[in-house]
C-alpha cells in the first residue's frame, strides 16, 4: 500500500487533460434580487479532491456551496457531479452532504440520533445504523459520548459530531462551510490536520469554505480565490502564494510589497521596470508585458533582506531607506523601512542565530535588496 | 443597587398583591364557610363542596366547557401552528403583512364584537347554535394566541437545523415531524395551555355562540349570580382557582429545573475543551 503522502505527493489531475472533473460550474450565475452573488462563475473540481473557496466574505462562497448542497438554484448555469446535472434536485436527494458552520446538531437528540439521522432517512436496517454510528464515533473519537446531547458537548466535540453525522452517509462529497471557525485557535491548528488525514484515508472529495487563507492553505489540494463572486484564481497553495495572477490575489494571500511602474525594457536578460523618482526595478522577463505598460511588482516580505550596508551583488536590485518600524515576532523580526513618503517597504528577516553583532535599529540607514526573481511582474 | 428592600420597596410590593389577590382571597375563604350568607363568616365547613358535587346543573357545565376547551384548544394550536409557520418562513408570498395583520387582529378586537359577528355567521349559514358553534368560535378567536406564541419561538429558530435535516436525506415535511416541532414542541404546548384556559374562562363569545344544553361552566356562574352570589359559587371557583395555579406552578418549576440542569450541563462540557 502506498503511503498517504506519496499519494499526495502525486495527487494533481487538475494538470492530467485526460481526467474528467468530478464537480463542474458552469456559467454559474446566483442573483438575490438586485444582488448578484455569484457571476457567470465556472469551476472544476476533481475526485479526491481537496478543494477551498476562499474569499472575505459577501463573495459568494458560501452560495456557491449552498447551490451545490441544493438549498439556492442557479438563476443561469448548471451544476454537474459526476456528469449528473443537478438543476431541480432537491437537497435530500444529492449525493452531498454539508457540515454546518453553526453545527446544526439537533438538539433535542442524542449525539448517537444525530449521527444516525441520515441512515434512519435511508430506511437502513436498525443494527446497521448502530454499527455505523459506532464506526464514525470511533472515527471522530467520541465512543464514551454516545448518550450525551448537543448542550452537553463542548465546541470541540460539538465540532466532531457534525463531521461525523455529515459522513456517516458515505456521501460522495462532503462540504464544509467555516468548518472551524467556532474553534479557538490552538484546537483550529490541531483539527486542521486530522481533517485533512480524514480526507485522504477515506478518500474523498472535500469543500471547504473559509476566509481564513491559513486554514485554506494547510489543507487544501487546491484553492479558488473568490471576489464579487467571480473567480479570481484557481490553483495550488504554493502558486496561489508565489505566483499570483493579479494584484488582488497578491494582496489578498499574506503580506506583500507592491511597486508600480512602467515598462522600460523586455528581453532576454530580464525585464527593468521604471517606479519613477529615479528607482528601477530589475525583474524577470514576461512574456505579457509590452515595453510602455503599466505594471506592478510584488514582492513578498521575506523575500526581501535588510543591511546596514549596500549588498556587493550587482545583479540585485538595492533600495536605501530608513528603519521605520521593528516587530519582533521571535522566530522572524518585520522591519518596515521607509525609503521615501508613500513607499514603506515590509520585509521579513528569519532570526536563524540567536545573536546578531550588529542589529539594526530605528532610524538607521538601511538597504533593501532583492534579487530579481523574488518577485512577479503582475500585470492585472 | 444593593439586595435588601426599602421601607417604600416593602410597601408597594404589599398593596401591589393586596390588589391583585385580596379579592380571590375572600372568595377562597367564604367558599369554606358554614353560612349561607356570602358576607357573613359563621365558621368553617366543606358541605359547598359537598353540595356542588350534587348540583347535576353545575357538574354538566363544568363538563361541557372543559370538553369545548380541549377540543378547541387542540385544534386552535395545529391551525396557529400552521399560520405561525407559513407566516414567519414564507417571507415572499403576496400580501403577507395583510395576511400577518389579520391574523393578529382579533388580539385585540373586542370580544363583543367577535362574538357578535361570528352568531351572525352561524345564524346566516343556518348552523344550529350549541356545543359545535361554541367550539369553532373559541378555536378562531384562541387560534391568534396560539400563532403569536408559536412564531416569537419561530423567529429565534436556527433554520439550518431543517437545512441539515434535509441534506441528510430528510423530506420536507419529514423534516418538519422529526426536527422543527420537537424543537418548538415548549412554545406549541404553552399555545395549547393557553387556548386551552382562554377556552376555559371565556363568557362573551360563549353566551353569543352557545345555544340549548351547551351552557359553558363561565355562563352558568354568571346566570347564577345574578340570582344572588351562594357560597356554592364559590366553591367552583376555589377548584378554578386551584387547578390552574397547580397547573402554572408545575409548569413553572420544571421548566425552572430543566434550566438549571442544562446550565449546569453546558458548564461541564465547556471544561472538556482543554
Amino acid at each position: 500500500m502506498k503511503s498517504l503522502g506519496s499519494i499526495r505527493r502525486s495527487f494533481a489531475p487538475w494538470d492530467d487533460p485526460a481526467a474528467t472533473p468530478y464537480i463542474r460550474f458552469e456559467n454559474v450565475t446566483k442573483r438575490f434580487g438586485d444582488f448578484v452573488a455569484v457571476n457567470d462563475l465556472s469551476l472544476d473540481i476533481y475526485e479526491r479532491e481537496f478543494f477551498a473557496l476562499l474569499g472575505a466574505s459577501g463573495c459568494g462562497k458560501t452560495t456557491l456551496l449552498r447551490m451545490l448542497a441544493g438549498f439556492e438554484e442557479p438563476s443561469a448555469g448548471r451544476i454537474l457531479l459526476d456528469g449528473q446535472d443537478l438543476s431541480g434536485i432537491p437537497p435530500y436527494r444529492r449525493p452531498v452532504n454539508m457540515m454546518f458552520q453553526s453545527y446544526a446538531l439537533f438538539p433535542h437528540m442524542s449525539v448517537e440520533a444525530n449521527i444516525g439521522f441520515g441512515l434512519k432517512q435511508d430506511g437502513m436496517p436498525r443494527a446497521e445504523i448502530a454499527a455505523r454510528v459506532a464506526e464514525m464515533l470511533k472515527l471522530v473519537k467520541l465512543e464514551q459520548f454516545a448518550k450525551r446531547k448537543p448542550h452537553q458537548l463542548s465546541g470541540g466535540q460539538r465540532q466532531r459530531v457534525a463531521l461525523a453525522r455529515s459522513l456517516a452517509k458515505r456521501p460522495k462529497v462532503l462540504l464544509l462551510d467555516e468548518p472551524l471557525g467556532a474553534l479557538d485557535k490552538k484546537l483550529r491548528e490541531e483539527t486542521q490536520f486530522e481533517l485533512v488525514d480524514l480526507q485522504q484515508e477515506l478518500g474523498l472529495t472535500f469543500i471547504v469554505v473559509t476566509h481564513d487563507q491559513e486554514e485554506a492553505m494547510t489543507m487544501a489540494d487546491r484553492i479558488a480565490i473568490l471576489d464579487k463572486g467571480e473567480v479570481m484564481q484557481v490553483a495550488t497553495p504554493a502558486e496561489v502564494y508565489e505566483a499570483p495572477a493579479s494584484r488582488f490575489v497578491a494582496e489578498f494571500v499574506g503580506s506583500v510589497n507592491i511597486f508600480d511602474g512602467t515598462v522600460r525594457e523586455n528581453g532576454a536578460e530580464g525585464m527593468r521596470i521604471d517606479c519613477g523618482e529615479g528607482r528601477v526595478i530589475e525583474a524577470e522577463n514576461s512574456g505579457s508585458a509590452d515595453i510602455g505598460d503599466q505594471v506592478a511588482f510584488a514582492i513578498r516580505p521575506e523575500k526581501l533582506q535588510v543591511s546596514s550596508q549596500k549588498p556587493d551583488n550587482a545583479r540585485a536590485n538595492a533600495l536605501e531607506g530608513e528603519i521605520y518600524d521593528i516587530a519582533y515576532l521571535g522566530d522572524m523580526t518585520i522591519y518596515h523601512v521607509k525609503i521615501s513618503d508613500g513607499l514603506v517597504i515590509k520585509s521579513a528577516m528569519l532570526n536563524s542565530s540567536r545573536l546578531v553583532d550588529d542589529p539594526l535599529t530605528w532610524e538607521d540607514r538601511a538597504w533593501v535588496s532583492f534579487a530579481p526573481d523574488a518577485g512577479v511582474v503582475l500585470t492585472g | 443597587m444593593n439586595g435588601s428592600l426599602s421601607r417604600f420597596n416593602i410597601v408597594s410590593l404589599v398593596l401591589g398583591f393586596a390588589f391583585l389577590y385580596l379579592p380571590i382571597l375572600l372568595l377562597v375563604i367564604y367558599s369554606f364557610n358554614e353560612s349561607q350568607l356570602v358576607t357573613v363568616w359563621s365558621g368553617f365547613s366543606t358541605k359547598w363542596y359537598s353540595e356542588l358535587f350534587s348540583n347535576q346543573g353545575l357538574l354538566d357545565a363544568a363538563w361541557v366547557t372543559f370538553r369545548v376547551a380541549l377540543i378547541s384548544a387542540t385544534f386552535a394550536t395545529v391551525l396557529g401552528t400552521l399560520a405561525a409557520i407559513t407566516l414567519t418562513r414564507h417571507l415572499r408570498f403576496r400580501g403577507r403583512v395583510l395576511f400577518t395583520g389579520m391574523v393578529f387582529a382579533p388580539l385585540v378586537m373586542p370580544e363583543v364584537i367577535t362574538g357578535l359577528s361570528l352568531l351572525l355567521l352561524f345564524v346566516a349559514v343556518g348552523l344550529d347554535r350549541g356545543f359545535l358553534t361554541v367550539t369553532l368560535a373559541h378555536i378562531t378567536f384562541s387560534m391568534c394566541f396560539v400563532a403569536v406564541v408559536v412564531q416569537s419561538r419561530l423567529l429565534t429558530f436556527d433554520r439550518s437545523l431543517e437545512e441539515a435535516a434535509m441534506d441528510l436525506g430528510a423530506t420536507p415535511v419529514s423534516t418538519f415531524f422529526q426536527v422543527t416541532l420537537p424543537v418548538i414542541l415548549p412554545a406549541v404546548i404553552s399555545g395549547w395551555m393557553l387556548a386551552f384556559t382562554l377556552s376555559l374562562d371565556d363568557l362573551v363569545i360563549a353566551s353569543f355562540t352557545s345555544g340549548p344544553g351547551a351552557t359553558t361552566l363561565p355562563m352558568k356562574i354568571y346566570s347564577q349570580v345574578r340570582l344572588g352570589v351562594t357560597p356554592e359559587i364559590n366553591a367552583v371557583c376555589t377548584i378554578l382557582i386551584a387547578f390552574v395555579t397547580t397547573g402554572v406552578i408545575a409548569a413553572s418549576l420544571l421548566n425552572k429545573q430543566r434550566e438549571v440542569q442544562r446550565a449546569r450541563d453546558e458548564q461541564a462540557a465547556r471544561r472538556d475543551d482543554v
